[in-house]
C-alpha cells in the first residue's frame, strides 16, 4: 500500500512539474518577443522625429531620413495589390465554382501549396531573370512589384477560396432561383458576401511583402538610393532593405544601428496597422452577418 | 374585353426573342469567362515551370564548366579566386548547420509550448498567448537579423569569448526562435484534432495529464507533428536575411558553429548582390545553387505532405 502511495505521488509530482516546464517554454517565445521590442524600441525610439520621416537618405546618421523607402514600399503596394487581388481572386472563384473535383482542379491545388513551401529567395531568381533581365524591365517598381505578387500569390488564393467557401449556399441558390446566371450570381451575390473575408486575406498577405527583404535584394535594389521613386517605373528602395543596408554597415557607423531600428519601429507600426485594419474588418463583418 | 389568343401569343414570342437578343452579349460573356478565368488560374501553374526551367536551363550553363561530381563534391567554394573552384558542400555544410542549431532551439520549446497551450493552459491564458505567439510568427524575417546581429551575437560573445564577430551560432539561435510558433500551432492543431473521448479513457484509468501527453496525445498526434517539423526544417533550409546579415560570407566546410559559415541562400545573396557579370560561371553557380535549395524545400514540403495524408484519417 505505502509502495503505491509512494509511486502516485511521484506521478503526480511529476506532472507538477511538467506542467511547469511546459509553461516556462510558452513564455520563452514571449519574453524574446519582449526583449526583441525593448531593444529596437530603446535603440530606434528616440531617432524618429519629422526629419527621419520626411527626409531623403543621407550618409551622415543626423541628416538620414527614410522618405525614399516609405514611398518605395507606398509604390511597390501599388503594384503588388492589384495584381494580387485580380489574380488570387480570379482563380479562387475558378477553383471554387468553375471546376469540379478532378485532375485540373487538384493539379492547380496542388502546385500552389508548393509554390506556398518554395523560399522567397528563389522568387527573387525568378524575378531577377525574367522581368529584371528577360523583359529588359531593370530594377523598377513593377519588376519588383510582379515578384512580390507572385510571392504572395499562395497565401492570398487560399485566403480567397476559404472567403468563397465560407458563402452560405442559400443565398446563391436564391439568385439562381430568381434566374440569373452564374456570372450574375457571383458578381452580385457571392463576391459582395465574400468581399470581407477577401479583404482580410489581402491585407495580410500585403503585410506579408512589405516585410518580405530577399527577393527584392536578388533583383538587385540599389544599397543607397537618393532619389524618390515617383512612379513605377523608378528605380526604388524599400524600408526592410534599408533595414538590412543599415544593419550591415553599423560596423562601420555606430549610429546606423539605431537608424535601422528606428526604420524597423516604423515597418512594425506599418504591419501592425495593416493587422489591425484586417481584425476590424474580419470583426465588423462577422457581427453583421450574424 | 376579350383579346385573341393568337394575338397574344405572338406577343410573347416576340418579348421572347427580344430579350434574347438583348441577352445575346450577355450569354456570350458566360461563356468567355470560364476561359478568363481558367488563363488567370493558370498563372500559378506557369509560375512553377517558369522557375523549374530557368533553374534548369541556367544551371545547364553552369555544369558545362563545372562537372556535376566536382560541384557536389567539392569541398572547397572559391569563385572570385582566379584560380575558381566550385565545391556546394561548404554551404550545404552552413545550411544544414544553421537548421540543426534552429532545430534545437525550436523543436523542444516549439512541441512543449504546443502541449501547453493544447492539454494544460486555462482558456484565459490561451487567450492571451495565442495571439502573442502569432506577433512572433508576423515579425518581418530581417527584423529577426538585426536581433541576431546586434543584440545576440554580442551577448554570446560574453559566453563563449572565442567567438566571431560573424557567426552561424546567433543566427542558427534566432531562426530557431523564428519557427517556435510554427512548431507550436501546427502540432498544437494536431493535438487539438486527438478525439478527447481518448484523453478521458486514460484519465478515467487513473493516468496523470502528463501521462495523458505522452502516452495517448503525443502518438495520437504524431503524423502532424511530425509533418510541422519537416515544414520547419524546409522554412529553415530556405530562410534567408537572419543568416545573410549574422553569419558573414565565409565559405567554411567545418564543423566549428563559433565561426562564420555561408548558407546557401546567404551565397545567393552575395552573388547577386555582388554585381557578377552575366553569362560568367559565378553567375550561373547561382542558379546551380538555387537548383539544389529549390529541391531541398521541394522534398521536404512533398514529405510532409505525404506524412499528414497518409495517417491523418486514422481518428476519425
Amino acid at each position: 500500500m505505502k509502495h503505491i502511495e509512494k509511486r502516485m505521488n511521484i506521478r503526480i509530482v511529476l506532472n507538477k512539474i511538467a506542467k511547469i516546464v511546459f509553461l516556462l517554454a510558452t513564455s520563452f517565445g514571449i519574453v524574446v518577443l519582449g526583449v526583441l521590442l525593448y531593444k529596437v524600441f530603446s535603440d530606434g525610439l528616440s531617432w524618429i522625429n519629422t526629419g527621419f520621416l520626411t527626409n531623403k537618405l543621407s550618409t551622415s546618421p543626423e541628416k538620414a531620413g527614410i522618405l525614399g523607402p516609405i514611398l518605395g514600399t507606398v509604390w511597390l503596394m501599388l503594384v503588388v495589390a492589384p495584381v494580387t487581388m485580380i489574380i488570387g481572386v480570379g482563380t479562387a472563384i475558378y477553383l471554387e465554382l468553375y471546376t469540379k473535383k478532378g485532375i485540373i482542379r487538384s493539379l492547380i491545388q496542388t502546385n500552389i501549396a508548393n509554390l506556398a513551401g518554395v523560399p522567397s529567395i528563389v522568387y527573387g531568381i525568378l524575378g531577377m531573370t525574367v522581368f529584371v533581365r528577360g523583359l529588359q524591365l531593370g530594377n523598377i517598381v513593377l519588376a519588383g512589384g510582379l515578384t512580390m505578387a507572385l510571392l504572395i500569390l499562395p497565401i492570398s488564393i487560399v485566403a480567397s477560396q476559404e472567403a468563397i467557401r465560407a458563402v452560405p449556399p442559400h443565398l446563391s441558390e436564391a439568385s439562381f432561383g430568381m434566374g440569373a446566371t452564374k456570372w450574375q450570381t457571383i458578381r452580385n451575390v457571392i463576391l459582395p458576401s465574400a468581399l470581407p473575408s477577401i479583404l482580410t486575406g489581402a491585407i495580410l498577405s500585403l503585410s506579408r511583402a512589405i516585410g518580405e527583404t530577399a527577393p527584392l535584394i536578388v533583383i538587385g535594389i540599389p544599397a543607397f538610393l537618393i532619389s524618390l521613386p515617383s512612379s513605377i517605373f523608378d528605380k526604388f528602395t524599400v524600408l526592410p532593405v534599408q533595414i538590412y543596408y543599415w544593419t550591415l554597415d553599423s560596423t562601420m557607423v555606430r549610429e546606423y544601428a539605431n537608424l535601422a531600428a528606428a526604420t524597423i519601429i516604423v515597418l512594425l507600426v506599418l504591419l501592425l496597422g495593416l493587422n489591425l485594419t484586417a481584425i476590424l474588418i474580419r470583426n465588423k463583418f462577422q457581427k453583421t452577418y450574424q | 374585353m376579350a383579346i385573341s389568343p393568337e394575338t397574344k401569343k405572338i406577343d410573347v414570342q416576340q418579348i421572347i426573342e427580344q430579350s434574347y437578343q438583348k441577352n445575346q452579349w450577355r450569354r456570350n460573356g458566360e461563356k468567355v469567362i470560364p476561359v478568363l478565368l481558367f488563363l488567370i488560374a493558370s498563372i500559378t501553374v506557369c509560375t512553377t515551370i517558369g522557375i523549374i526551367y530557368i533553374l534548369i536551363s541556367e544551371s545547364i550553363h553552369f555544369f558545362k564548366e563545372v562537372s556535376f561530381l566536382e560541384f557536389f563534391t567539392g569541398t572547397v567554394l572559391k569563385p572570385l579566386s582566379s584560380n575558381p573552384s566550385f565545391g556546394v558542400l561548404p554551404l550545404l555544410m552552413g545550411t544544414f548547420t544553421s537548421t540543426l542549431i534552429a532545430m534545437f532551439v525550436a523543436l523542444p520549446i516549439g512541441l512543449m509550448s504546443a502541449i501547453y497551450l493544447s492539454e494544460y493552459a486555462p482558456a484565459k491564458i490561451r487567450r492571451v498567448c495565442k495571439p502573442l505567439l502569432e506577433v512572433l510568427a508576423g515579425i518581418p524575417t530581417i527584423v529577426y537579423g538585426f536581433f541576431a546581429f546586434t543584440l545576440v551575437t554580442p551577448l554570446l560573445k560574453n559566453i563563449i569569448p572565442g567567438l566571431e564577430a560573424t557567426n552561424i551560432l546567433s543566427p542558427g539561435i534566432v531562426m530557431g526562435i523564428m519557427i517556435i510558433p510554427m512548431i507550436a500551432s501546427l502540432s498544437e492543431d494536431a493535438m487539438n484534432a486527438v478525439p478527447f473521448s481518448m484523453r478521458e479513457g486514460a484519465l478515467a484509468m487513473g493516468a496523470t495529464k502528463l501521462e495523458v501527453v505522452i502516452k495517448i496525445v503525443i502518438p495520437s498526434a504524431l503524423s502532424g507533428i511530425i509533418a510541422s517539423i519537416v515544414l520547419a526544417i524546409s522554412r529553415a533550409i530556405g530562410e534567408t536575411m537572419i543568416v545573410t546579415i549574422a553569419s558573414g560570407s565565409t565559405k567554411n566546410f567545418s564543423f566549428d558553429v563559433t565561426k562564420s559559415m555561408q548558407t546557401m541562400t546567404a551565397y545567393i545573396v552575395e552573388v547577386t548582390g555582388g554585381d557578377a557579370p552575366a553569362g560568367s560561371t559565378i553567375y550561373y553557380s547561382l542558379y546551380a545553387v538555387a537548383m539544389t535549395l529549390f529541391v531541398f524545400t521541394l522534398l521536404m514540403n512533398l514529405i510532409a505532405r505525404f506524412i499528414s495524408k497518409k495517417w491523418k484519417a486514422q481518428y476519425e
